[in-house]
């Protein structure tokens, strides 16, 4: 376990050396992430300007969903986010040479890359947050402390699981990064946004079916102290890291199937 | 150290991407054969015979669909990291260098992908760079070297964990002649001065003649030969060609038991079985010769005729 998480820095800091034998394309890769993000929070703002209060939430509410979502989305799609160079091992049958070496498969496709520009979007993500602790009125007790330090690992935990359970879709539809793009982004987007803003149905499919919601709504509401308009049990807002490693078995077990499929069909 | 018997392997394909129209086809069916400890054996078929798939699934990266595999004493698809560890595997331009990074990076990356210890990774380097003769580029990145820069690099990377067995699929393509040469030689030195056995697939029918002492021939997914390369070439080779030139051109010669295969000015090529010495003669009685060579058939045309000789 320790040596495997050696290897990985040493493999993942291979990248980081390598991505720095571009250093001007990596600094405006950042700057423009980092940029960007926040246009992206600027629509919130904006909204806010017109409506004080969205379905009850407040903008530093928001702000607070928005943050912790995004600071755990964009650390996990750093660690595994990395389906642009799986599609490619993919078409051109570089896997293969992931297969001819002794270590596992999952672990290799993490370790081939770390992309740092994507820490720009890290960055965006806990300025926001900041603004929201401190706009936020929230009544800090251990209880709250305690969930506040859990919520960014299990985040993190969860949403990489659903980048794993993207990366698994491409083995079946091998030119489809964007595919799998749409799904990974498209679940993000929809964290960061008070869950009855949107339809019943789709509401049900958050909650229940995508554990996304999972990542902040129910934490947020704990550490809020909100009514939960779903009117789901207050447990269902502490069980959110076991929600995560649960996701995380079934991405792994997702994954070992695809990699299944691989070496039957064939690349 | 390789065991294979009635090996097979099918690939299911779907036509379009929504229809449900599929179609199986047989990349590999019945394949029988085993290889000795320290043998250098060539793999040779045209493109699509199934080598590529039968090396898969030596190596472990595919599942066959029935049939027996045992590498190393080991079972490849069930086996796959304890197997890594053994083997060795370089697959022509599938690259498994770090494009960004200088060659020796890739080196100390493999170094702890494969838990080699620091000596022996020292004794193994020290090895390559001076039989490979690496030190001149081993802090370029790899993708500034030239080709067979890079195969040299590609070579070492394969076998610094000091693999029992090596599989190479097309080492020499694309290299110059000095480049051929030096990996062949190579080759040839891991193989005799250390045991390795390698199973090496080519086009390249170069490497044949001077490396293997036995072939396998696959085609259409079939094991057609097994044997020694001059048990091949007999076994193919009872056609020779004529080569004559005349005083003037002529149309074809007509005469017994040899077809006229090219005519360019007042060259001929005549095919043939039996004595040359008697042909030529008679040959000679029909129009005045002016030059004539005898040519054995190498390799390439060997392999051409198993090629296109019909499928039982």
């Amino acid at each position: 376990m320790a040596e495997s998480l050696v290897v990985y820095w040493r493999l993942a800091g291979a990248n980081i050396r390598a991505q720095m034998q571009y250093r001007v394309s990596f600094v405006i890769d950042v700057t423009a992430t980092f940029l960007i993000s926040f246009l992206d929070f600027l629509a919130v703002l904006i909204l806010f300007h017109n409506v004080p209060r969205l379905a009850g939430w407040s903008v530093h509410e928001v702000a607070f969903l928005y943050g912790t979502s995004a600071v755990a989305f964009a650390l996990a799609e750093l660690l595994v986010g990395h389906s642009e160079q799986l599609a490619l091992r993919l078409r051109t049958g570089t896997f293969d040479v992931l297969l001819a070496r002794p270590r596992g498969t999952l672990y290799q496709v993490a370790a081939s890359d770390l992309p740092l520009r994507r820490l720009g979007r890290a960055l965006q993500g806990a300025v926001v947050f900041v603004y929201a602790l401190a706009g936020a009125h929230i009544d800090w007790t251990a209880g709250r402390i305690a969930m506040l330090v859990a919520m960014v690992p299990t985040g993190i935990l969860l949403f990489a699981s659903m980048w794993i359970v993207a990366l698994c879709l491409l083995f079946w539809t091998v030119d489809g990064s964007e595919f799998s793009n749409a799904f990974t982004y498209g679940g993000q987007t929809m964290t960061q946004y008070p869950i009855d803003i949107y339809g019943q149905w789709l509401r049900r499919f958050l909650a229940y079916l995508v554990p996304t919601a999972f990542v902040c709504y129910f934490p947020a509401l704990y550490i809020l102290d909100k009514e939960d308009p779903l009117g789901l049990p207050r447990i269902v807002q502490f069980i959110a890291p076991f929600v995560a490693l649960a996701s995380a078995v079934v991405a792994g077990l997702l994954w070992r199937s695809a990699v299944r499929h691989y070496r039957g069909a064939g690349g | 150290m390789i065991e294979v018997d009635g090996l097979r392997k099918e690939f299911t394909l779907r036509d379009g991407r929504f229809r449900r129209s599929r179609r199986t086809v047989e990349a590999v069916r019945d394949i029988s054969f085993s290889v000795e400890p320290g043998e250098l054996v060539g793999y040779l078929g045209p493109n699509g015979a199934g080598k590529s798939t039968t090396v898969k699934m030596l190596i472990g990266i595919l599942v066959p669909t029935s049939g027996h595999v045992r590498v190393a004493g080991l079972e490849p698809s069930r086996q796959r990291i304890e197997l890594a560890r053994r083997l060795g595997a370089m697959f022509g331009q599938r690259i498994q260098l770090w494009w960004d990074l200088p060659l020796i990076e890739s080196f100390e990356l493999l170094r702890h992908i494969y838990r080699i210890p620091a000596d022996r990774y020292k004794q193994s380097l020290a090895r390559f760079r001076d039989v490979l003769d690496l030190d001149p580029f081993l802090r370029t990145p790899v993708r500034q070297l030239s080709l067979g820069q890079r195969i040299r690099g590609e070579l070492t990377a394969a076998m610094l964990h000091e693999p029992e067995l090596l599989f190479l699929d097309e080492p020499t393509i694309g290299l110059d002649v000095v480049a051929k040469q030096r990996v062949r030689a190579f080759l040839q030195e891991i193989n005799t001065e250390r045991g390795v056995t390698v199973l090496l697939t080519t086009h390249d029918l170069g490497d044949i003649e001077r490396l293997c002492e036995r072939l396998l021939v696959i085609d259409h997914g079939s094991l057609i030969w097994d044997g020694g390369l001059s048990e091949l070439k007999q076994r193919y080779s009872g056609e020779r060609t004529l080569i004559v030139d005349l005083e003037e051109p002529a149309p074809p010669l007509q005469l017994d038991g040899a077809t006229v295969e090219r005519v360019d000015g007042v060259r001929q090529w005549l095919r043939f079985r039996g004595s040359a010495a008697e042909l030529t003669a008679r040959a000679a009685a029909t129009l005045p010769l002016v030059d004539l060579q005898v040519k054995e058939p190498d390799i390439e045309e060997i392999v051409r005729r198993i090629y296109e000789a019909p499928k039982p």
